[in-house]
């Protein structure tokens, strides 16, 4: 210890701290301060281009989602397009047959009508002729009964002979 | 290899010191044998001087001590500013002449004699003469004036280099980033916590490369000691203590002066133990690394010196492998107590800036 205190140099001291001092002056304003000023930017702007890119990861996984969501609401839909689709179909050609079968029946009917229309006819035509027929028959069959004198006298007197019953 | 060059370097260095000093020893009245000379070599190496010195040796034709390095300039205040070169000290053989004084350098030390240089002894052989104060920009303060430059154009430069580069560092830089951020990370932020730390990261950046690189220059070949000297690490302490107090919140104080959730007589037995331990606290850090790296270099330079006091193949090689290893976890202690120093510190702000709700939950 004594010998610490006679090696003791002050001039040494007072150097060592003025050196020292002014060092550490200098190396504040010209090194330390930019430099970890530098490194803290450097650090926070690493950390913002990670939670940036985090975000980003983000993003996509719910854009892949709602993408994959979409996908499968497009699908359903379809699902029941068709099935809609496909029912609609059986309904159409349900009501098709129906359709078919009550325009057929009218149709059947209608010639039906048509043909007892026509047989109605036909009878009344057939009459008639038939008539007609049997007014000439009569007209000729008189005709010929009434050509001779004979005759004509003969009917006369059987039609006086009945007419006198 | 920069390990095997640099280990090389020092044996090399070492070995010439260790032989110039042997031939100067003959000349003086110095012990004379080996270990008592390795010994004195060590603690002269441990010490400041006020000349950089790399290596010294004899001229054989004067028999004069040639020393090879730089003078410094020697600054002392003693009625008055007195400036002259260390080089006319002559390693303590001259009596220089400043301003009507004279001084003269014995073992390190400038003293105020007379024109004959007369140095008085009490009994224990310590000099009695006057010491002016010395403000010299000594060996250690050119090393500490070498290592701020160093750091100013280091992490100026990284500073720089991320404008130039948009946020990325490039170049020597690149590889102290990590170190700043481990500083951050590791030492500020838990110690002192993630609200009050930002106050304190100037300090102790500054402080942890300071003496990183100071232990580091210390284990170079340029026979550099500055963590290792007692001044130094006062002055680390010394600011350390005083960002602390000054930082120092209520619960802080409230817990040396009256440490809550304990009995009031304890509370009064309590307080002085915690006012010493506020001057402990930095007293630790002080000697945790002036012995630290003082004890490293002894180390080292006893295993070196080793190889000369054996001197046979089989003890040298053996002292060389030991020097080596040793030298080897001293390049690990010295980042290691600069760790430690920057840690305590942190953690003793940390108690400082620590608030009540912190407080409650421990």
């Amino acid at each position: 210890m004594d010998k610490l205190i006679s090696e003791f140099s002050f001039g040494l001291f007072f150097w060592q701290l003025l050196i020292f001092v002014f060092l550490l002056l200098l190396l504040k304003k010209f090194a330390w301060k930019p430099i970890l000023d530098t490194v803290n930017e450097r650090e926070s702007s690493i950390k913002e281009a990670m939670n940036k890119a985090e975000a980003a990861k983000k993003e996509m996984a719910s854009i892949q989602e709602d993408n994959q969501k979409i996908l499968k609401e497009a699908r359903a839909e379809r699902e029941a397009l068709l099935k809609e689709a496909r029912t609609n179909g059986a309904e159409i050609v349900a009501q098709a047959k129906t359709d078919a079968q009550a325009e057929a029946d009218k149709v059947i009917a209608q010639a039906q009508e048509s043909i007892q229309n026509e047989k109605r006819a036909a009878i009344n035509e057939l009459k008639n002729q038939v008539a007609q027929i049997s007014l000439e028959i009569a007209e000729k069959v008189i005709d010929s009964e009434l050509d001779s004198k004979d005759k004509q006298a003969k009917l006369v007197d059987k039609l006086i002979k009945d007419a006198s019953l | 290899m920069p390990k095997g060059f640099y280990l090389f370097l020092i044996t090399i260095l070492l070995f010439s010191v260790n032989s110039s000093y042997a031939k100067e020893s003959e000349n003086e009245n110095a012990p004379t044998d080996l270990k008592s000379e390795i010994k004195a070599y060590i603690l002269h190496h441990l010490e400041d001087t006020h000349d950089f010195n790399l290596l010294s040796y004899t001229d054989d034709t004067s028999g004069e001590k040639v020393y090879v390095g730089m003078p410094l300039p020697v600054i002392l205040w003693d009625e008055g500013l007195k400036i002259f070169s260390s080089s006319k000290l002559k390693h303590g053989k001259n009596v220089v002449e400043a301003g009507g004084n004279y001084y003269k350098s014995y073992h390190g030390k400038i003293y105020k004699t007379d024109a004959q240089g007369t140095i008085e002894y009490d009994d224990s052989h310590h000099p009695t003469n006057v010491k002016p104060l010395d403000f010299s920009i000594t060996k250690n303060v050119v090393s500490i004036l070498f290592t701020a430059i160093i750091m100013l154009l280091l992490f100026k430069g990284l500073a720089d280099s991320y404008n130039k580069n948009g946020m990325i560092a490039k170049g020597v830089g690149r590889f102290f980033e990590p170190i700043v951020l481990y500083v951050r990370d590791e030492i500020a932020i838990p110690n002192i916590g993630e609200k009050h730390y930002k106050r304190f990261m100037s300090y102790l950046l500054t402080l942890f490369f300071f003496i990183w690189f100071l232990n580091l220059l210390g284990l170079t070949p340029l026979g550099i000691n500055v963590t290792g000297n007692i001044a130094i690490t006062f002055a680390l302490a010394l600011i350390t203590f005083i960002i602390t107090n000054i930082s120092g919140k209520k619960t802080y104080w409230k817990h040396i002066f009256w440490m809550p959730g304990v009995p009031v007589l304890m509370k009064i037995v309590l307080a002085p133990i915690e006012l010493l331990g506020v001057i402990i606290k930095p007293f630790s850090l002080m000697i945790r690394l002036y012995a630290n790296i003082s004890a490293g270099h002894i180390v080292l330079m006893s295993l070196i010196s080793l190889m000369f006091v054996f001197r046979n193949w089989l003890g040298s090689s053996l002292s060389f492998a030991l020097a080596f290893s040793i030298s080897i976890i001293e390049i690990l202690v010295a980042l290691l107590q600069a760790y430690i120093f920057t840690v305590l510190s942190a953690l003793y702000f940390g108690f400082a800036v620590e608030e009540h709700d912190d407080h409650d939950d421990h």
